[in-house]
């Protein structure tokens, strides 16, 4: 045999498991957190843009002479947007854009899970919309001298973190959804992002909406964790929330269990139909 | 099942059904493909060739458990593709054709890197064997290039080192070289082979509308023309099919009219195919034996139509194919012989 008939490499033992899940994880969360640092529009497009809509409803709050705890409402609401929209167009509409790109199929002809790689999306989607945020949050308290007291640091983060696992499974589940129903991802993402902004109070305590709107808009989990995280924020927050604390977060805590839950029963059944009707995996390219 | 055989359909169909969107009601049936029977040992790489439409990429979906058949079974490394997906998927890969899997904006190693832990490969194996396996293929250089800025070319190659990565026993490759310069398709092509080379144990099913790819890489090829495997052999063997007969190139100029039923008419002619060329025409005949040679002379001349060049050849694979399907694969594709 020739040295160049020899093995180009030796077998080696491969993850499987556990292992698998966890490396499938964080190999599909790379792409977005090394995207972000190498494609910097988001500065522009999600701070300064963001920043914009926050001040419109800055300037309105004080032109009429709104109490200044609003401001920080404002500015709160218009970092969570970021999370909003990466749900929207980086989770929800992921699966249709990867099908198009044709990693897809090569996912599912993978040994990993499919529930694998969307937590990987979510992973990645969170770290880097933590940074979009976090640059509205600071940009957005320093320029309109947002004052902030919070009660209890481990509450707030313990929050933070629930409303983001419920979020991001809300979007792990649309993500199958958006895939069945095609095309009109495009048209359902645009079509949920305003509403959204609206519904769940980013710019407004959701209070003002009325009980059983607000109830409804609660589906959405920024709403309840938006509201509770205003809550421990700001010294008047309480008096304009919507639910107490610990309620916001009980409901919080079904709908990240229900969200998840839900994400991997689409995730098999988009998997079945895919196979069982070949039209799925078919990319127009 | 033999454990020696890697691939294994019986009477394996497919049927697409095309639904009336708000009715529900089936509006269309198309069959792509319909008792297919194959057994394909381990350690060869086997061809299937045939035009778009033949049926050829449904049966690698269907192969890679991607999926279901509608009638018959097949197994692949011994399990059945659709009972047994989870034992069949650790095993396998693919790479198609012109496919922009991966992400642009990551570079070609971390591309590769990302897909290889899919398969559970430890990081530092996957980053010496994305290392070797690009020095092999020559792209070496381009390792940190994101892969949004490379050509077309490039990208298939970093598209076969994902394919050969976690080395998997058996590897599907659905037109590899589509769209693909000749440099670089004969780079992948011999790619292929110094692999199998060094992995004889490994088995790789190509498709390929190329019949010099088949030719040149394949120990055997299925012909595959609207979802049925008309013949299955070594292409040394479906050659010799036709050797008993006698091949003529003939280029002419205007054929005045002339078809290749007139031609297919006359005794002795088993087939006739004329294509256009460069200001002209070209006949390629299939003769039952050289003696029915005067006689189709004798129809150009009586048309008006002047040989400018006649060869006699021996048989290819693209003679093959027109024997079985009754028409040239270019015909179908456009001129894109590599």
């Amino acid at each position: 045999m020739s040295s160049e008939a020899r093995p180009f490499f030796a077998p080696v033992p491969k993850a499987s498991g556990w292992r698998l899940f966890l490396k499938t994880v964080v190999a599909r969360a790379y792409p977005r957190v090394i995207g972000q640092q190498r494609e910097r529009s988001w500065l522009f497009f999600d701070v300064f843009l963001s920043i914009l809509a926050v001040s419109a409803y800055v300037f309105v709050y004080r032109a009429i002479g709104a109490p200044e705890e609003y401001v920080g409402f404002v500015v709160v609401g218009g970092a969570m947007t970021a999370f909003w929209l990466n749900v929207l167009w980086s989770m929800s509409s992921q699966l249709y854009w990867e099908k198009e790109s044709g990693n897809l199929a090569l996912y599912i002809m993978a040994p990993n899970s499919m529930m694998a790689i969307l937590l990987g999306m979510a992973v990645g989607g969170i770290v880097a919309t933590a940074l979009r945020a976090a640059a509205i949050l600071l940009v957005g308290s320093l320029i309109f001298h947002v004052q902030y007291a919070v009660g209890s640091l481990p509450a707030l983060a313990a929050v933070f973190l629930l409303t983001l696992a419920a979020l991001y499974g809300l979007g792990m589940m649309s993500a199958s959804l958006f895939l069945l129903w095609g095309r009109e991802a495009w048209h359902l993402a645009n079509l949920a992002q305003e509403p959204i902004y609206l519904l769940s109070g980013f710019y407004f305590p959701v209070k003002n909406l009325g009980f059983w709107v607000a109830v409804a808009a609660s589906i959405i989990p920024l709403t309840l964790g938006l509201d509770a995280m205003r809550q421990l924020l700001f010294p008047s927050g309480a008096a304009l929330g919507f639910l107490t604390v610990p309620v916001e977060v009980a409901v919080l805590a079904v709908l990240c269990v229900l969200f998840l839950v839900a994400a991997r029963w689409l995730l098999g059944y988009m998997e079945r139909m895919a196979i069982r009707e070949g039209r799925l995996l078919e990319s127009r390219r | 099942m033999s454990a020696d055989l890697a691939i294994e359909t019986h009477n394996l169909g497919r049927i697409y059904t095309i639904r009336n969107r708000r009715e529900r009601r089936i509006r269309k049936e198309v069959v792509a493909l319909r008792d297919v029977n194959l057994q394909i040992p381990r350690g060869e790489l086997f061809g299937l060739l045939g035009p778009n439409g033949a049926g050829k990429t449904t049966l690698i979906k269907i192969l890679t458990t991607l999926l279901a058949p509608t009638t018959g079974w097949a197994r692949v490394a011994g399990f059945d593709v659709v009972r047994e997906p989870q034992k069949i998927r650790p095993r396998i890969n693919m790479v198609s054709g012109g496919e922009a899997s991966g992400y642009g904006l990551l570079t070609v190693r971390e591309n590769l890197w990302m897909f290889a832990q899919f398969y559970g490969l430890p990081s530092r194996e996957a980053n010496r064997r994305i290392e070797e396996l690009l020095r092999r293929i020559g792209l070496a250089d381009r390792i940190h290039t994101k892969s949004s800025d490379l050509s077309t070319g490039l990208r298939q190659k970093m598209n076969i080192v994902r394919g050969f990565l976690t080395d998997p026993e058996i590897l599907f490759l659905d037109e590899p070289t589509l769209g693909l310069d000749v440099n670089a398709a004969r780079d992948v092509r011999r790619f292929i082979r110094e692999w199998l080379d060094a992995h004889p144990d490994r088995t790789v099913l190509l498709t390929t509308h190329y019949m010099v790819e088949a030719d040149e890489l394949c120990d055997r090829v299925a012909i595959i023309s609207q979802g049925r495997v008309l013949a299955c052999d070594s292409p040394e063997a479906l050659k010799r099919r036709l050797q008993r007969d006698a091949l003529f190139d003939i280029e002419i100029t205007a054929p005045n009219g002339l078809t290749s039923a007139m031609l297919e008419a006359l005794p002795g002619v088993r087939k006739a195919v004329l294509t256009d060329d460069d200001g002209g025409a070209r006949l390629n005949l299939i003769l039952a034996a050289d003696s029915a040679l005067p006689g189709v002379i004798h129809v150009l001349t009586e048309r008006a139509v002047q040989v400018r060049h006649l060869t006699k050849r021996e048989p290819t694979l693209e003679d093959v194919f027109v024997e079985l399907v009754g028409r040239p694969l270019a015909e179908e594709e456009g001129s894109d012989e590599q």
